[in-house]
């Protein structure tokens, strides 16, 4: 996105909604799924990632660059897929007294 | 279609994902599905910004990206569950050490091409890696007083919290050191200085987070982490104003937000402000200790807690980190199931704060195949704990402290917790009379009705189990 004064002021007012929208999302998350909403949000912040990617596809960059990006990539990755496996492990843990009911 | 526009509508669907992947985790059972949604919304983004990049390394992408999944994929699969808030800890410093280079490589990138950069693009710089700093070495940290490689206890030293607010100073200077002097108009000379002053930043912001964690005891640590992990949104979301897009922005800071929830609920639980928990070194030797109670523990034998079970016709279960650390849970559900078909009723009551990280209880016994309907929390079974017959304390402490309601020089004072003293008869097993993390004496296990079972848990619990199969 180019940043100038229009878009600078957007990118503030994306942020401030996603904090009130993130709060009441979170509040109504059982104390029993903390866990399980921390390696998931664990997961979330691996967006990181996006950035890691655009950084290592910069034109004219050097090779310090490549490093700096590449690494990025590969925590960012640790983070998304490890993040996700290990909550759906954990959440598939998670199981009701129905235990004929196919639950999920 | 242009794609700009097209790549743009991409971005929003992935944020709608993550939405509904959150709200979906609150409850039991939508939640694994709502992880998956949660999973799309995070390829759809990742494919996004694939199509977008013009000039791609791939060789070099491919390993970082396989490298990172194999890593990831087999630390899921291997850890085990009572490691859970060593991983999550580790993970988030991860989170950001990836975003702290992004903002790296994006300054490298303007600095050695010359670039534009204009002051808002400094600044987003600047907090990106200062937050992702801070994360990475306080989730090391973290991680290393989970996992026993770091002495669990405070680290406290004379003259810390001088040393930190001087540190903090040092880089409220540098960082506006570098924004006065790191904007840089088009096909500009370049000065080496800000850069100098970006490292100097990076390298400050590792020493604040190993500094700002190294106080806290190993029972605070579900507090660091989900403070940690909110860092980690934060980190991100900076990360977006530094590239301008709108899916860092939104995930980071849905992320910042978890973070701060669990932590002020955490803080909630134990009944102490934030700046207690990070600045005080609770539970360190020099903690003020409560009143020394006096009187006499009623030890007894798994056979005297057998017939006091047997006898029960309605039991709750109050594991800690015990528990965990005896690594227990399978024998406890054993247990549990052996008394339901005993006749009793069975619930497992969990405090916020039990174990070493928020829910950690709740997924250890649902590991175990505890249903997830009789794990309660602490308002579901205090306004009528008199109809419990047997209260089960495994490995708890602090957590069941009625010095936090009977005592008011207690530091636990005031601390909501699981009032299992109120209980016909409470059974408590534990290794010694050594007091809990708090280092605060335990006037529960003086009281009248109150047994103490000592000895390992796990091996109790099982001889208990054997007993009632006999």
């Amino acid at each position: 996105m180019e940043l100038n004064a229009t878009t600078m002021p957007l990118l503030f007012f994306v942020f401030v909604l996603a904090m009130f929208l993130g709060v009441e999302l979170i509040k109504k998350v059982p104390s029993q799924l903390h866990t399980p909403l921390m390696s998931g949000s664990n997961a979330i912040s691996g967006i990181t990632i996006v950035g890691a990617l655009i950084a290592s596809g910069r034109p004219n960059s050097d090779a310090m660059v490549t490093v700096l990006a590449t690494l990025a990539v590969t925590f960012a990755m640790i983070n998304v897929v490890g993040g996700y496996l290990v909550t759906d492990r954990m959440l598939g843990m998670f199981k009701s007294k129905d235990k004929n009911g196919g639950t999920r | 279609m242009n794609p700009q526009l097209l790549r743009g509508l991409c971005y929003i669907a992935a944020s709608i994902f993550f939405v509904f992947g959150l709200k979906m985790l609150s409850s039991p059972r939508t939640a694994r599905k709502g992880n998956l949604v949660s999973a799309i919304g995070m390829l759809i983004a990742i494919l996004t910004t694939l199509t977008a990049m013009t000039d791609v390394k791939w060789a070099w992408l491919i390993v970082g990206a396989v490298v990172g999944s194999a890593v990831g994929a087999m630390a899921a699969r291997l850890v085990k569950m009572t490691s859970m808030p060593e991983m999550v800890g580790l993970f988030n410093g991860f989170g950001g050490l990836a975003s702290l280079l992004v903002g790296w490589s994006e300054y490298h990138w303007n600095w050695a091409g010359s670039n534009q950069t204009i002051l808002f693009t400094t600044v987003a710089i600047l907090l990106t890696v200062l937050i992702g700093g801070v994360t990475f070495t306080g989730s090391l940290i973290a991680f290393g007083k989970l996992s026993g490689l770091v002495n669990g206890k405070p680290i406290l030293f004379k003259g810390q919290n001088l040393v930190n607010a001087g540190l903090l100073i040092a880089i409220v200077v540098l960082s506006i050191a570098f924004c006065a002097t790191g904007q840089q108009a088009p096909e500009a000379e370049r000065g080496s200085l800000p850069y100098v002053l970006l490292v100097i930043s990076i390298l400050s912001a590792f020493v604040l987070g190993v500094l700002s964690t190294i106080p806290i005891g190993g029972a605070d640590m579900p507090v660091v982490i989900c403070l940690l992990n909110s860092y980690s949104g934060l980190a991100a979301c900076a990360a977006g104003f530094v590239i301008g897009n709108n899916v860092l922005i939104v995930s980071g800071s849905l992320v910042g937000a978890s973070g701060l929830i669990l932590t002020s609920i955490m803080c909630r639980a134990m009944n102490r402000s934030l700046a207690n928990v990070l600045f005080s070194g609770f539970g360190s030797a020099t903690a003020a200790k409560g009143g020394g109670y006096q009187g006499e523990a009623k030890p007894i034998s798994t056979d005297d807690a057998y017939l006091m079970l047997e006898a029960a016709r309605n039991v709750v279960f109050v594991p800690g980190y015990g528990m965990a650390a005896a690594q227990a849970q399978h024998a406890v559900r054993e247990l549990g199931e052996l008394l339901e078909e005993n006749g009793a009723e069975v619930r497992y009551c969990i405090h916020p704060v039990a174990g070493r990280m928020p829910g950690h209880m709740n997924v250890l016994l649902a590991e175990a195949n505890v249903p997830y309907e009789v794990l309660v929390e602490p308002p579901d079974v205090n306004p009528n704990i008199e109809m419990v017959d047997v209260a089960v304390v495994i490995g708890a402490n602090d957590v069941v402290n009625p010095a936090a309601r009977e005592d008011e020089n207690s530091p636990l004072w005031g601390m909501p917790i699981i009032e299992v003293d109120r209980a016909q008869t409470c059974i408590v097993l534990k290794r010694s009379l050594n007091p809990g993390f708090a280092g605060v004496d335990n006037p529960l296990f003086f009281k009248d009705n109150t047994r103490m079972l000592f000895g390992d848990a796990k091996a109790s619990i099982t001889s208990l189990v054997s007993e009632f199969k006999q």
